[in-house]
């Protein structure tokens, strides 16, 4: 019978057989529609994509203020089309591991501070030109450079010096960091021509498309890059479109009326709505992005860690992951850190609500009086309700919080790492060392809990040079129970991106780097025949 | 008649153009009050001091305020709008094919929505206190009751999720041919019409059932003229200074007031432009933006004017 059926499947893949008449066989042989169906989208998977046409994602967070600069990407429209048109040297795989793209090989010297990139031979830039070692170094001087406003400046700080030599870029560190080639995994990277210095906006690199419609905030467009150095493992459509669309209602609609055949960004809220329309699948990918409350654990009265702990307890973790992500994320531990981060160690214990413990933390804690939080929409999705949510549980431990609701329009410059206790959002990084560095080191510009221990840096610092596997998790876990049980980063949950394709796409595999297939939604995805 | 007429409208262009300068010094002067600084708002959360004392400098935000006036002043005076802060680009050529889409719209909804509304408000004071006008007046008062935002979802969820007939984005773009642009603008069309239908409608019926309490439609009633010919022989034509002023104010409105029809169609019109650009601090796109928005208001209500002037003898010819 399966023999039989798995012949059907491949003959409705291959056209010679209709969906339907299929459905009906498999139902004759006693085989639920369920089942068929899954039979169905192996089948056309084992088939292989579906070359030509058109594939639209309808995405949210595009403005016409955008430009095409990728050391300037900052939303998720940019990221996405960026994928398209660009290629870095290494990607972050879905199992969390590095995918060698413009760099065929990444070496480093014993001490992790030397590091070799060679660069593949025989890729082509969209101009025709091929992708030389220099143009890798210029693209990590421009954007290492320190007038430069690239976003991925801070990671590239940690260089001393760097060079071509013969097919290979050679890279000095000041100190040693066994993550290096994770760092050039990041998505504002993109190898361009001299590395952009001449038109950083040009749109070129060797991506699988090339750029044809630059609308900032409307629409992008590209067209399938003949030369394109993988060939058809990405790029199968022939043509592909972003059109912007910020507003959830509108993206929803354009998904169910066809116009587009993916979109990002659901809403937890109507997960459960979409998931009813005839042909619409969603993509749920727990990922590294976090919601946190920031409090200074220099300012009063959070400067207390026994009031900082009181407040910790006092989280619902659960009822909050219910009510504000509808389930769609994991709770928190009250580290930047989680499970989707190459070694991490899951040994650690939950933290739990418990209001008796918290309220006996607070009474030590000997603070009095009500404590002020801000919140404001743009912290995240439900970040105003979260508060409130807060609120009441901190209530149940005699605590009283006095929420403050910030206009969104300057959140980001007025409150968020400048008022002592706020909430934030964080995208996560490719690594637990670069998560650490941008926030948690007394020196990072974004320390927004204001975490400053002289031997916590110390650890950050010695765990980016261990390249031994055991020791460097060992490292971690130390780490993160530093942070969990003094720091001032209160982890309610950890979200998951939550996408959805329309009816036909095929081929889609969820990354936990990002959302939309890590932004390869759109290169990797194909219409079913 | 022409030379008083002439004078007039020399006047209301003089007077327009007048303030349009107090209008140009107020957008300033609120561009100057908005909170936060553009350098910050452009980097976002990912701004470290670094990079924004640089992006500082490098924009020349160090300059006092007057200066920076003047200098935008003489800019916009010779048609340069000057480069937006973000994205770099020159305003002026980035504003056009958002102007023109902008225009397109209102102009698709005015086609429609300005004769219909006339038509509606002839009608009803034809069948005026009868069924007729009841529901006319029913229909209108209630389109435009409901919030833009739900006349828009509801035209969504009909004619783009369920019946599938219409787009439910618009967005255009240029060399985009005309019937599929036309099919694209139908659902923002159709909300700002039934937005903006009862103003007009309503403010037609008032303006002719005025006049037709005047003498001289009793004799035209007495001659045994047809209800409707007085209405458009008589009445209309001394009805209209009010019902320009009142048309004239809701074209404005479908220039300038079409925010949320704009972001719910995902329609790439001047609303959504400005709105960026806010939220971005980017001063120089706001402010002619904001430059704009009031040429329109201030180009229509000297036509509104002009157009009372010119079907109203007693203005027409000045003691």
């Amino acid at each position: 019978m399966s023999k039989e059926l798995e012949f059907l499947s491949h003959s409705v893949a291959r056209g010679k057989l209709s969906r339907r008449d299929f459905l009906g066989r498999a139902a004759a042989l006693g085989v639920s529609a369920a089942f068929a169906n899954t039979l169905l989208s192996d089948a056309a998977r084992a088939e292989g994509p579906v070359k030509g046409g058109m594939l639209k994602a309808g995405l949210q967070g595009g403005e016409s203020s955008n430009v095409l600069d990728p050391a300037l990407n900052l939303s998720q429209v940019n990221f996405s089309f960026g994928k398209c048109w660009g290629e870095l040297l290494v990607e972050l795989k879905p199992d969390g591991g590095l995918e060698n793209r413009i760099a065929e090989e990444i070496g480093s010297s014993p001490d992790a501070k030397t590091w070799t990139m060679k660069i593949r031979k025989g890729i082509q830039f969209h101009d025709g030109k091929e992708v030389a070692p220099a143009d890798v170094m210029a693209t990590l001087e421009r954007h290492a450079d320190e007038k430069s406003k690239s976003a991925a400046l801070g990671i590239l700080q940690g260089i001393d010096t760097m060079k071509v030599d013969g097919d290979a870029v050679v890279v000095t560190l000041k100190d040693a960091n066994a993550d290096f080639p994770y760092l050039m995994a990041d998505y504002h990277l993109v190898i361009q021509p001299n590395g952009g210095k001449d038109n950083p906006n040009a749109g070129i690199s060797a991506g699988p498309y090339k750029v044809t419609v630059n609308e900032p905030g409307v629409r992008y467009g590209g067209e399938k890059f003949a030369n394109y150095w993988q060939g058809d493992k990405l790029g199968h459509a022939d043509q592909v479109e972003i059109v912007v669309i910020n507003d959830p209602t509108a993206r929803t609609a354009a998904l169910q009326g066809g116009q587009v055949n993916m979109i990002n960004r659901v809403e937890p809220k109507i997960v459960d709505l979409i998931k009813r329309v005839p042909g619409v699948t969603i993509q749920t990918v727990s990922g590294r992005g976090f919601y946190p409350f920031n409090m200074f654990c220099d300012t009063a009265p959070f400067d207390n860690n026994d009031l900082r702990m009181a407040l910790k307890l006092a989280m619902d973790r659960d009822e909050m992951l219910d009510k504000i992500l509808r389930g769609y994320g994991e709770v928190g531990n009250d580290m930047p850190v989680n499970k989707a981060y190459p070694l991490f160690s899951d040994d650690i214990e939950q933290r739990k609500f418990d209001p008796e413990k918290a309220a006996e933390f607070y009474k030590k804690s000997g603070h009095s009086g009500s404590i002020l939080l801000r919140t404001s929409d743009v912290a995240f999705p439900g970040a105003v309700d979260a508060a409130q949510l807060y609120q009441q549980s901190c209530a149940k431990a005699g605590i009283k919080i006095e929420i403050k609701r910030e206009p969104g329009d300057g959140y980001w410059s007025e409150v968020w790492n400048k008022q002592p206790f706020s909430l934030s959002y964080w995208g996560g990084r490719a690594t637990q060392d670069q998560m650490y560095s941008t926030a948690y080191i007394s020196s990072a510009d974004w320390n927004d809990t204001r975490w400053k221990r002289p031997e916590f840096d110390k650890m950050v610092i010695a765990a980016r040079g261990e390249l031994d596997e055991a020791k460097r998790k060992k490292m971690y876990r130390d780490m993160g129970l530093m942070m969990r049980d003094e720091g001032g980063l209160l982890v309610p949950f950890f979200n998951q991106y939550i996408d959805a394709s329309g009816k036909g796409v095929q081929g889609w595999v969820n990354n936990p780097a990002q959302e939309m297939c890590g932004g390869y939604a759109l290169a990797m995805c194909w219409l079913e025949a | 008649m022409s030379f008083p007429i002439l004078k007039l409208i020399a006047q209301r262009i003089a007077l327009g153009i007048v303030l349009l300068f107090a209008v140009s010094i107020l957008i300033f002067v609120g561009t100057q009050i908005l909170p936060g600084d553009v350098a910050q708002s452009i980097l976002g959360q990912a701004a470290t001091p670094q990079a924004l004392a640089n992006l500082r400098e490098q924009l020349g935000l160090n300059d006092p305020a007057y200066i920076r006036y003047f200098r935008w002043l003489g800019g916009v005076l010779t048609g340069d709008l000057g480069t937006a802060l973000t994205s770099g680009q020159d305003i002026a050529s980035s504003i056009w094919p958002r102007l023109e889409n902008t225009l397109f719209l209102a102009g698709c909804a005015a086609v429609v929505a300005v004769p219909l509304a006339i038509i509606l408000g002839l009608l009803a004071v034809r069948y005026r206190n009868g069924p007729i006008d009841k529901i006319i007046s029913a229909f209108a008062l209630a389109s435009t009751s409901f919030p833009e935002f739900f006349i828009g979802y509801l035209l969504v969820y009909f004619f783009a999720v369920k019946w599938q007939v219409f787009p439910a984005i618009s967005t255009v773009f240029d060399g985009m041919p005309f019937l599929q642009r036309l099919q694209a603008v139908v659902l923002p069309a159709t909300a700002l019409t039934l937005v903006v239908l009862a103003h007009m409608m309503r403010m037609t019926r008032a303006a002719i059932l005025n006049v037709m309490q005047s003498a001289y439609i009793e004799t035209a009633e007495l001659k045994g003229l047809r209800p409707f010919d007085i209405i458009r022989k008589h009445a209309f034509p001394n009805a209209v200074a009010p019902v320009v002023n009142v048309v004239m104010l809701n074209l404005a409105y479908l220039v300038v007031g079409v925010v949320v029809i704009e972001v719910i169609f995902v329609y790439p019109g001047m609303g959504q432009y400005l709105v960026d650009h806010v939220a971005k601090r980017d001063v120089p796109v706001v402010q002619a933006v904001g430059l704009i928005f009031a040429a329109v208001y201030i180009v229509l209500n000297i036509i509104a004017d002009i157009a009372a002037i010119l079907a109203n003898p007693r203005l027409r010819h000045p003691k």
